[in-house]
């Protein structure tokens, strides 16, 4: 066989973008389910002992909490704290290990848009999450019952999060130069922002200035929103959240493609 | 003429201050062979860099096969490939995924890009690693599975920053037939190396790049002809004690079995082998101290050319 036998162009192939975006995201798929016993594992024990813990043992002696028992309660939360850790962690650090290892290189030299690359690792960051999303979601139904209020509203707020969080993970691993850089935001921002984002309580039962100060929170919204979308009630106005939650996305796409023109962390 | 390559004026200065290219001007034409020489830090991989887009360039244009890397981003791209000096493949990744990945990147499906794939693992001899680990493979391997990927889209200019670096002797001249091969077939090459006996055996055209500026630029030929001095060294029969003196040559002994004698452009051997005959000195072997394209490269690099 000759070289000469092999005259294409990738432009006899359809829109090779298309093909690209398929293929980032076939590759990330397959990265987090290659090592699934870290991406799949740690977030399903974590949210098990969450579940015994907070929702079984003390969750008994909390009670009712917004008309629903408390493991009902904390369910939805815990279900949006899966999506959040994991988009983000999963974009975070899926790129800076392109990054780390200039396989990033591969891409770059290509004729791929930069938005493609940024399709494909958000795509990438949502698939992981809803797969751990549907992982919590099933064990949640060995400790609870779970009746979906809002199919829709589930399903909208399961997927803008997962975006919106894969789109900051992107941002993060952008302007990331070490493994530690990856892991900051996740601990020092994130884990804090979730348990303050009313996973564990209604934001009525905080005094009206820290409500306040609670409404800052981007995670408030999120969980709040699939709380509706689950059990049918919520601390906010649903279409508030969607405009906080749509409005976010938006700017972090804009600032993540920004940055990929810019050849931010990547070009010198 | 269209070119295959076209830079004009292309300027770089790193945010340190560096200045690392000066408004360099060059064009290779389409399915030459082309060298681009230079010392470390020259501004050789600049350059590569700016084409292939992993540096931004300060000022300055580049074309790709008439398609500008600003204006027509895609279509240039889509016509170069790139091996860097670098393994910059995933090392976790198998060996034929590796491929198939950067295929789909350049829009190559994946049943499209398979016999292709096949076809270049074989001839780079990487088939029956095809289902490793790239990180398991050698050196060589992983340098020709680099020239594997560059090539899966079949591009029409291909670079090549530094590719025989630590390959053994056999496969490097196996690398050479192989980019002959490819070369004749269409492709332009553009290649640099340290190993100067490999521009001068391979390509056509030479350009040599120093402190970010072109100091040279002509073909091998050409540029080998401007070369005013060779210096042979010549493997001594038996001992000598001192240097013989040749009117008009200089001479000199590194050891007692070997003479070096520096032979300017329009000098003649038959000269020096008959003073050396008649100082009752015997040569039995003789041979250049340096290819003839490193001591041009030297001498130009160094600030002294003769």
């Amino acid at each position: 066989m000759s070289l000469a036998n092999y005259e294409e162009k990738a432009t006899d192939f359809g829109n090779p973008n298309w093909v690209a975006y398929q293929t980032i995201v076939r590759t990330e798929v397959r990265r987090f389910t290659r090592i699934w016993v870290q991406t799949m594992i740690p977030p399903a024990i974590t949210m098990t002992l969450y579940f015994i813990i907070f929702g079984s043992l003390i969750g008994r002696r909390i009670g009712d909490m917004g008309g629903f028992d408390y493991m009902a309660y904390i369910v939805p939360g815990l279900i949006m704290m899966s999506v959040i850790t994991n988009s983000y962690a999963n974009v975070s650090s899926s790129f800076f290990g392109a990054k780390f290892g200039k396989f990033i290189e591969e891409m770059l030299v290509s004729p791929i848009s930069n938005q493609t690359i940024l399709l494909g690792y958000v795509t990438g960051g949502v698939a992981r999450a809803v797969f751990v999303g549907i992982i919590v979601t099933i064990l949640s139904l060995f400790f609870t019952h779970l009746a979906i209020h809002n199919i829709l509203a589930v399903i909208s707020i399961t997927l803008l999060t997962a975006v919106l969080f894969s789109l900051l993970g992107f941002i993060n691993g952008v302007y990331a130069k070490r493994f530690d850089d990856v892991s900051i935001v996740p601990t020092f921002v994130l884990t804090p922002l979730t348990y303050l984002g009313g996973v564990f309580f209604s934001i009525d039962l905080l005094p009206d200035f820290w409500a306040g100060v609670a409404q800052l929170n981007p995670i408030l919204y999120v969980v709040n929103a699939f709380r509706f979308g689950i059990l049918g009630v919520s601390d906010i106005s649903l279409g508030w959240a969607y405009g906080i939650l749509v409005s976010m996305t938006v700017v972090a796409y804009v600032i993540a493609v920004r940055l990929l023109a810019n050849g931010a962390g990547v070009r010198s | 003429m269209s070119y295959a390559l076209e830079i004009n004026s292309l300027k770089k200065t790193y945010d340190n201050g560096f200045e690392a290219l000066k408004g360099i001007d060059l064009t290779v034409e389409k399915g030459d062979f082309f060298a681009l020489l230079g010392p470390n830090g020259a501004g050789k991989s600049t350059t590569i860099g700016i084409l292939c887009s992993l540096v931004n360039k300060s000022s300055g244009s580049v074309k790709v096969m008439g398609y500008d890397i600003d204006h027509d981003f895609g279509m240039a791209k889509r016509h170069l490939g790139v091996v860097p000096q670098e393994f910059n493949f995933n090392q976790f990744e198998k060996t034929q995924n590796i491929l198939i990945n950067t295929a789909g990147y350049h829009g190559i499906p994946r049943a499209e890009a398979t016999p292709r794939i096949e076809h270049y693992l074989k001839r780079l001899g990487l088939w029956d690693k095809r289902d490793n680990p790239s990180r398991a493979l050698s050196g060589g391997m992983k340098r020709r599975l680099l020239i594997a990927r560059a090539l899966v889209h079949q591009p029409d200019l291909l670079i090549l920053d530094e590719p025989t670096a630590g390959v053994d002797i056999e496969l490097r001249r196996g690398m050479w037939d192989f980019l002959t091969e490819i070369n004749n077939q269409g492709t332009t090459i553009i290649l640099t190396t340290h190993y100067l006996e490999e521009a001068e055996a391979l390509c056509r055209n030479v350009s040599i790049i120093n402190h970010g500026e072109i100091i040279a630029n002509s073909s091998t030929r050409d540029l080998l002809a401007s070369l005013h001095t060779v210096t042979f060294v010549c493997d001594l029969a038996a001992p000598i004690d001192s240097v013989p003196v040749i009117d008009g040559y200089e001479c000199a002994l590194p050891d007692a079995m070997t003479l070096e004698v520096e032979v300017d452009k329009g000098q003649s051997l038959n000269e020096v082998f008959a003073a050396l005959s008649a100082h009752q000195v015997s040569v039995i072997s003789m041979r250049t101290k340096t290819n003839r394209l490193e001591e041009l490269f030297v001498s130009m690099t160094s600030g002294d050319s003769k």
